[in-house]
Parts: structure tokens; C-alpha cells; sequence
């Protein structure tokens, strides 16, 4: 059973209906209990970081995420659930989960044709491979909506990269954790390849 | 670096399938989700599910389209169409829509583009705007008038004007149609396409015209549009997603090719 964290964080019915799609078993749920417990957690989100963070602890999700990242339960993090398991986000200005050593910042670009969200597709430049990247090309394309990116303090952290006048990582990862800034879930066969490959995941990356 | 989006465009009746042209004698021509799924296979980037459903007894034949469509396609999809309140917007967007297009609605009562943006967050909500050439008067600057109902009602609002009141009001993308070019197959309205891009800061889809991949790659250049929609080009069989992607990557126009 995959549990997908709910906590008032945008259309969390995406990601279900992908993993319904895949025949895996998923439930959306806001209690820290169904979480603590999962064999492994999705942990979603679309939406404004303090307000997010507010919602997690209001109800005992941010203690639940943290054990469960301690426990070794393989976590999928995605868009808002990527950035929040940083240290901190630019975005309100909020201390986040810490689950990784980094910070949330917004894009500044000088480029005026560039627009801010970063809206669409873009290809995803594997830095190192992981379990959960199985089958994925350096290159493909994958579907982005967002304004902050995750920028981890450790470079070891960094998975995959994209462009957008600067170069800014967009899968990260430490231990049995794992997050992608775009939308698995909205990118496609490939996307979809993602979230099957997380679905069979131990959590180990070697 | 982020490639231009193609997006295709159902416009749904009753539940069938049905593509305009010029706004009357629209004619069935099949499934939307089939029709939907196909587009996905060959790599569309993006859909929008048009509602022009006349009876609102029917409302709810549209929800199931949009939770099949959902269940089924792993891009994102927008909905438009007879979305008159934020519940109307939430109810789509329950049903798996990742994105809501407010057009009529929204020049009624422009408090619902903010409304929508708040609960549902400003990247799922586009403003569509049906566009036509007018000329330059003293209410109109920019030459192009907001009109709703297909053409038939104008509104008064400029197109320039009424973009960056969208954009402020909290919407995060605009959909410019230009009621002059639709249905023609002679291509985008470039002018108003670049004057609207040049005038917010978020993604302009162009709409309207589109009937060769030329097209396309005038609006995505000239035009300074982020995306382009089509429909009867793909409705009818006369180019698929791949050739007009691949004409326009061997332009150099950035698309994905999957």
C-alpha cells in the first residue's frame, strides 16, 4: 500500500488515478498513523510553502514524514512536497521539513521572454542514476509548474537537472528518499515509468 | 530549456466530440476520450476539453468526460465551458481536471478569475479570450475587442487591457483566440498574439487559424506565443502530432518528441 500524504495541498487525485492506472494499491490520507505505517509514501503537493507547512503540522504530518524518512520507508517527493522537505523556502518565507539540507528559492531571471511559473515541459538531465530513474533517458522531457526550485546544500543530492537560463536540480534524493519538481504524474509514459519504478523501490540506492 | 507546447482543443457536446467552425453548424464527430487517448499516444502535450453543451440538464455527462479523460491520460487537461462560480471550477478540477478555462464567465464577473485563483491556485486557472478585430477607436487602442457568445456580443473591453487585468486578477494563462482566424486554416492572428505576449508575463497560448505546421511555427516565433492550439488540422486526419512536431523541430522550434 502506497499512502499519499493529504494535507490541503492541491489535487491529490492525480496522483492516485496514475497509480490506479499502474494497478497499484494507494490511498489518500491525511492521518499520521496510515503514513507511519505505509510501505511507502508519496508526498505530493501544489501550492503555497507556509501555508503547506502550516497544514503539516496543524495535523502531525511533519513528525510523521520525518520518522518516516528515519524508519527507511522509500518516500516519492513531488513539486511542493519536493521543495518542503528542505530546510527552508523562500516562498512565505517558511522553515520547512529539513529532510534534506537545502533551501527553496524563487527563480530570478533576467531573461524577459522567460516566463515565471516555469509552465510545461522540459528535459531532465540525469546527473547520476538512482533506482527509481530505471529506463529513463538523460534528456526526456517531463511536465513542470512551478515558480521556487530545491537547491540542496550537498551537491551529492542532486539527481537530474534542467535549464531555464540557469541550470536548477530537479530530482533529488538521500537514502529511501526521492523527489521530482515536476509532475510524474502529468508527464506521460515516462512519468508513469517513474512512479511504477518507485512502486517496486526498497529505498536502497546501491 | 522548456519547449513551446502543443495543445489540441475538443470541443464537447453532449458528450460527443464536435469542432466549430466559426462558432455554428458544429457537427459530431465522435468520442472525446478516445479521440483524447489517441492524441495522448501520438504526444499531444496538452488538452482542452471545451463544454459547449447548450442544456445545463447536461452538465453532468461533462463531469464524466473529464474524470474518464483523467483516468486515462497522464498529460495535463484543462476544462472550459459553462464554469459560472468557484464550485463549477472545483467540481471540474475534482474530477481530474488539472487546469479550469474561465471566458464568458470571467467578463461578467471578473472577481471570479481572483476567486478561482485563490482556492484553486493561479497555475490552474487560464483565461480564454475570444478576440476580434475591430480597429482603432478611443476605447479600443489596441484595435482588438473582447467579445463573448462566439462573436456575437461585443463587450467594450480592449484585448491588450483586459489581458493584464486577467494576468493581475490572478490567472495563469491567458488563451487568445482570434475570432477573425478561427476556423479559416490560414493561420494565427500574429499581431494580436505578439502584441498580448509582449504585454503580461505569463505563458500565451495562441488560438485560432491554425491549419499547417507553418502556422505553428509563425505563432511560436513572430507570434511569441508559449504554446499553440489546433484542432481541426488533427480532427481531421490531415496532419498527425508527430509530422507537425517534427516540422517544427527541424525549424529549430524546441518541442518534445516522445
Amino acid at each position: 500500500m502506497i499512502a499519499i500524504v493529504d494535507y490541503d495541498a492541491g489535487n491529490l487525485t492525480s496522483v492516485k488515478r496514475a497509480l490506479d492506472y499502474l494497478g497499484l494499491s494507494s490511498k489518500i490520507t491525511p492521518d499520521p498513523k496510515e503514513i507511519r505505517s505505509a510501505e511507502r509514501v508519496i508526498f505530493p503537493g501544489v501550492g503555497h510553502a507556509a501555508s503547506a507547512m502550516k497544514n503539516l503540522i496543524a495535523r502531525g504530518l511533519d513528525n510523521a514524514l520525518k520518522e518516516t524518512f528515519a524508519a527507511g520507508t522509500p518516500v516519492l517527493g513531488i513539486c511542493l512536497g519536493t521543495q518542503i522537505i528542505l530546510s527552508g523556502s523562500e516562498e512565505g518565507n517558511t522553515t520547512c521539513l529539513g529532510l534534506i539540507d537545502g533551501y527553496c528559492p524563487k527563480f530570478k531571471l533576467t531573461n524577459k521572454e522567460l516566463k515565471i511559473p516555469h509552465i510545461g515541459w522540459n528535459s531532465v538531465d540525469l546527473k547520476k542514476s538512482h533506482p527509481v530513474m530505471n529506463g529513463i533517458r538523460s534528456g526526456e522531457e517531463f511536465y513542470f509548474v512551478h515558480s521556487y526550485y530545491p537547491q540542496p546544500k550537498e551537491i551529492d543530492c542532486i539527481i537530474a537537472v534542467s535549464d531555464y537560463e540557469i541550470e536548477f536540480p530537479v530530482i533529488i534524493g538521500k537514502r529511501n528518499l526521492v523527489a521530482t519538481q515536476f509532475h510524474p504524474e502529468k508527464s506521460g509514459p515516462s512519468g508513469l515509468c517513474i512512479l511504477s519504478n518507485f512502486s517496486k523501490w526498497d529505498g536502497s540506492v546501491c | 530549456m522548456l519547449s513551446k507546447r502543443i495543445i489540441s482543443c475538443l470541443d464537447v457536446r453532449d458528450g460527443k466530440l464536435a469542432k466549430s467552425v466559426k462558432f455554428v453548424n458544429t457537427v459530431d464527430i465522435g468520442d472525446p476520450v478516445a479521440t483524447a487517448k489517441k492524441y495522448y499516444e501520438d504526444g499531444i502535450d496538452e488538452l482542452v476539453f471545451y463544454d459547449i453543451t447548450a442544456s445545463s440538464d447536461n452538465r453532468n455527462i461533462m463531469i464524466d468526460v473529464v474524470s474518464r479523460v483523467a483516468s486515462n491520460i497522464f498529460i495535463p487537461f484543462s476544462v472550459g465551458g459553462g464554469l459560472r462560480s468557484v464550485e463549477d471550477c472545483s467540481r471540474v478540477r475534482m474530477a481530474g481536471a488539472e487546469k479550469i478555462n474561465l471566458n464568458t464567465a470571467a467578463v461578467s464577473n471578473p472577481q471570479l478569475i481572483s476567486d478561482a485563483s485563490m482556492v484553486l491556485g493561479a497555475q490552474a486557472v487560464v483565461l480564454s479570450m475570444d478576440v476580434l478585430r475591430v480597429g482603432i477607436s478611443s476605447q479600443i487602442p489596441s484595435g482588438y475587442e473582447i467579445v463573448t457568445h462566439g462573436g456575437r456580443n461585443r463587450t467594450g473591453l480592449d484585448a491588450i487591457e483586459w489581458a493584464k487585468k486577467g494576468e493581475t486578477l490572478g490567472a495563469g494563462e491567458l488563451v487568445v483566440n482570434s475570432i477573425d482566424a478561427d476556423g479559416t486554416k490560414e493561420g494565427y492572428e500574429i499581431t494580436l498574439t505578439a502584441m498580448i505576449a509582449q504585454a503580461v508575463t505569463i505563458p500565451v497560448i495562441a488560438s485560432g487559424g491554425g491549419g499547417k505546421p507553418e502556422h505553428l511555427y509563425d505563432v511560436l516565433t513572430k507570434g511569441h506565443a508559449d504554446a499553440a492550439l489546433i484542432a481541426s488540422m488533427l480532427h481531421y486526419g490531415e496532419y498527425t502530432i508527430k509530422e507537425i512536431k517534427q516540422y517544427l523541430r527541424d525549424r529549430g522550434i524546441r518541442v518534445r518528441l516522445s
